[in-house]
């Protein structure tokens, strides 16, 4: 039984944390939102040369072919920094969408970092994010997958989340439900990772503030009610981050626990992710409630991902009819 | 479960599961009780027959020499099999990994046997009545007496589980007052019943004696009852802490087998609320957390890593895991959920599971105390000048 980061894992996320906390990504994610997204597609760049997109696109179609926990490393760190992109539906879905495909050749650039997919896939994922700039957006429903054309731009909770409705263009080829199945719930599992990352971040943030933060002559940080806020934190987080990575075992495994496990990591990680961003709002005071503070960046983001690829309720539903169906 | 445990892991795992099977007793009466803590002891007696008592001990002690992974598969086997709660718990879990580390050789012959089997079932002393989780502020008292080669000790514990039917009891006292707060103190071990202590059981919230008041009245203790160095007390003492509130007393097998419990419930009710079909999602999914958590803390802890602060996390979320679950439970039982013992669904192990749950926030050192510990230790916010040491 192992059950921790190979070296290869830990230094890979130290390569990414060393490259994200290098790059000033709250400047590029504001521009993003403005629309400009020249800052955030030099960052996409520079992560494709650590492999980031690449990551489980098979050899054989010039990607590196890893795993599920690999993923699991590097969103919880584009989770920690807030870097914006379509890179949940770039990285863990369109290489099991698209293999195997007459979109199979999109591969190749994606794990170069010349392609970045988007997807909207009803009724979960309704909306495809930031079509502008990804190079190819499909739809995936019931017809199978199709290559789509925004019909309308709608505003998220988050500034740097674009998104679009969106209607199929081509002829819809059929995609292996498997494969469908396994996308979804590795795509689940980024954002279960992002929302960790994220909510690290927030503590993170926290922890240094009320370090610093002077009231009624002391640092805020030596308050019991701060002090015991910011520790509900910490183990909410700690018991997230096993699920997320239990959950990529599982996965790994193809066993048959993985889609409930995936459901569980996603439902605790946004409860975590919810529980860091509201004690960080309450132990910045106004100061958080800001948008220039970055701050905002997390918790706008922790919010909508919240409802992305598949909500708490309905992650909870499949945890129960998983647990239930064998009863 | 798939996480690539190995084939001989597995094997463990398949003759834990096959001997429990055959010999568990299923719940026990209640060990606060005369009958329950002889049926308790019987039990213990079983185990211990077949070498499941101690696992991870050497076997030179009756254990198997098993690995923290396969410690870990045992526990998860033995709460899923409906076991009962351990009525040796204080002696293996907080007491011999102390006797381990600072114990005599003739301490380890004369005491490890006799807690395995159920022989000597062990009361533990730390609380007293202005020193709770602030172990700092014991004032019982031990004094030399070179006469006899011993000391004698005077002062109250209180708070002391398993003490109104057990045979032994450890603690720590002052045996030099001068010193430092910390400094000063001497762990000893002490029969229950020797001349000159009292034991005034105090009923619990569930109405069984599982703790009591212990007087000392010039007791006299050997110097081979001092175990650890003499003013080194605290130090011994703060050796296992981490284990209370990390693996040892809530290994996340009794969680796994709760919520599975609870699922059959709601199954069993066919209950519609949406708010009660979350809780007990949220249940198994918290107890699945702490299965996986626990698992990386065995791969940690393996690797040469220590418990450290995280035994404080740990117990943070477990004790309030249990207290929610069972809530839901009571939640699920509608007007029923206030009935216990003869009439009561599953004779009242709901209600008295969640009477047992409401202590866990309490012992082992308060929760607010152990968040104070993840504040400031695992955190590094700043301790400030309001408090003194505590912890």
């Amino acid at each position: 039984m192992r059950f921790a980061l190979t070296a290869e894992q830990r230094s890979f996320a130290e390569a990414l944390d060393g490259l994200l906390g290098a790059a000033e990504v709250p400047a590029a994610t504001r521009a993003w939102g403005a629309g400009d997204t020249a800052p955030g597609l030099r960052l996409w760049e520079q992560l494709a040369e650590l492999g980031v997109p690449a990551l489980v696109v098979p050899e054989a179609l010039g990607g590196i072919g890893g795993t599920p926990l690999d993923v699991v490393v590097a969103f919880e760190a584009l989770g920690r920094h807030g870097v914006p992109g379509p890179w949940v539906e770039s990285v863990a879905l369109a290489p099991s969408l698209l293999a195997g495909t007459e979109h199979e050749g999109v591969l190749a650039d994606l794990a170069e970092g010349a392609a970045r997919v988007t997807v909207a896939a009803p009724p979960q994922t309704p909306y495809a994010l930031d079509v502008a700039a990804a190079t190819h957006t499909y739809l995936l429903d019931a017809d199978g997958l199709a290559a789509a054309t925004s019909t309308r731009k709608l505003t998220s909770v988050d500034p740097s989340r674009h998104l679009h409705s969106v209607q199929a263009e081509g002829t819809a080829v059929a995609v292996d439900s498997t494969a469908v199945a396994r996308g979804l719930d590795l795509a689940a599992l980024a954002c279960a990772a992002s929302l960790v990352g994220a909510g690290e971040r927030m503590l993170r943030e926290s922890v240094a503030y009320v370090a610093q933060r002077r009231q009624f002559g002391r640092a805020i940080g030596e308050y019991q009610a701060v002090k015991h806020a910011l520790a509900d934190v910490r183990v909410a987080l700690d018991f997230a981050r096993p699920l997320v990575h239990g959950a990529a075992h599982e996965l790994e495994a193809d066993s048959e626990v993985a889609a409930r496990d995936v459901s569980a990591a996603k439902v605790a990680a946004t409860d975590a992710a919810h529980l860091a961003s509201r004690t960080a709002l309450q132990v910045h005071g106004a100061i958080g409630y800001t948008l220039e503070h970055d701050l905002s960046i997390f918790i706008l983001r922790a919010r909508a991902l919240a409802g992305a690829w598949g909500t708490t309720s309905q992650h909870r539903a499949r945890v129960l009819h998983h647990l239930t169906a064998t009863r | 479960m798939s996480l690539g445990f190995t084939e001989a892991e597995e094997a463990f795992r398949a003759e834990a599961r096959a001997w429990l099977a055959e010999n568990s007793p299923g719940r026990l009466p209640s060990m606060d009780t005369e009958e329950g803590a002889r049926a308790h002891r019987d039990w213990e007696k079983a185990l211990a027959g077949g070498r499941w008592s101690v696992v991870a001990w050497p076997e030179q002690y009756g254990g198997r020499d098993a690995s923290l992974v396969e410690w870990v598969i045992f526990e998860e086997e033995y709460y899923l099999s409906g076991s009962p709660t351990r009525i040796t718990q204080n002696g293996i879990s907080l007491l011999a990994p102390i006797i381990f580390g600072h114990g005599t050789p003739e301490q380890q012959e004369r005491y490890l046997p006799a807690m395995v089997d159920g022989t000597e079932v062990w009361a533990q002393a730390w609380s007293e009545p202005e020193a709770g989780s602030d172990l700092a502020g014991i004032r019982s008292r031990a004094e030399r007496d070179d006469e006899r080669g011993g000391w004698v000790l005077n002062g109250q514990k209180t708070w002391s589980s398993r003490a109104p039917f057990a045979d032994r009891g450890f603690g720590l006292f002052r045996s030099d007052p001068a010193a430092e707060r910390h400094r000063g103190l001497t762990y000893f071990l002490f029969p229950l019943d020797a001349e000159g202590i009292t034991v005034r059981p105090i009923a619990q919230l569930d109405g069984d004696a599982g703790f009591a008041e212990i007087f000392f009245d010039d007791v006299f203790v050997p110097d081979a009852d001092v175990l650890g160095g003499v003013g080194d007390g605290w130090r011994v003492a703060m050796s296992t802490a981490g284990n209370e509130r990390g693996l040892s007393l809530r290994a996340p097998g009794r969680f796994l087998a709760a919520a599975d419990r609870l699922l059959d419930l709601w199954h069993e009710r066919g209950e519609e609320s949406p708010q009660l079909r979350d809780d007990v999602v949220d249940a198994w999914i918290g107890a699945r957390a702490y299965q996986l958590y626990t698992w990386g803390t065995v791969d940690r802890l393996q690797g040469g890593g220590d418990m450290g602060a995280d035994g404080s996390v740990n117990k943070l979320f477990w004790s309030q895991l249990d207290v929610d679950l069972h809530e839901t439970a009571l939640d699920l039982l509608g007007p029923e959920q206030e009935l216990r013992g003869e009439g009561a669904v599953s004779n009242g192990a709901w209600v008295d599971d969640y009477l047992f749950s409401l202590a866990g926030p309490i012992y082992a050192g308060t929760n607010e105390i152990q968040r104070n510990i993840v504040a400031e230790r695992i955190l590094g916010l700043p301790r400030g000048d309001n408090r003194r040491s505590g912890a």
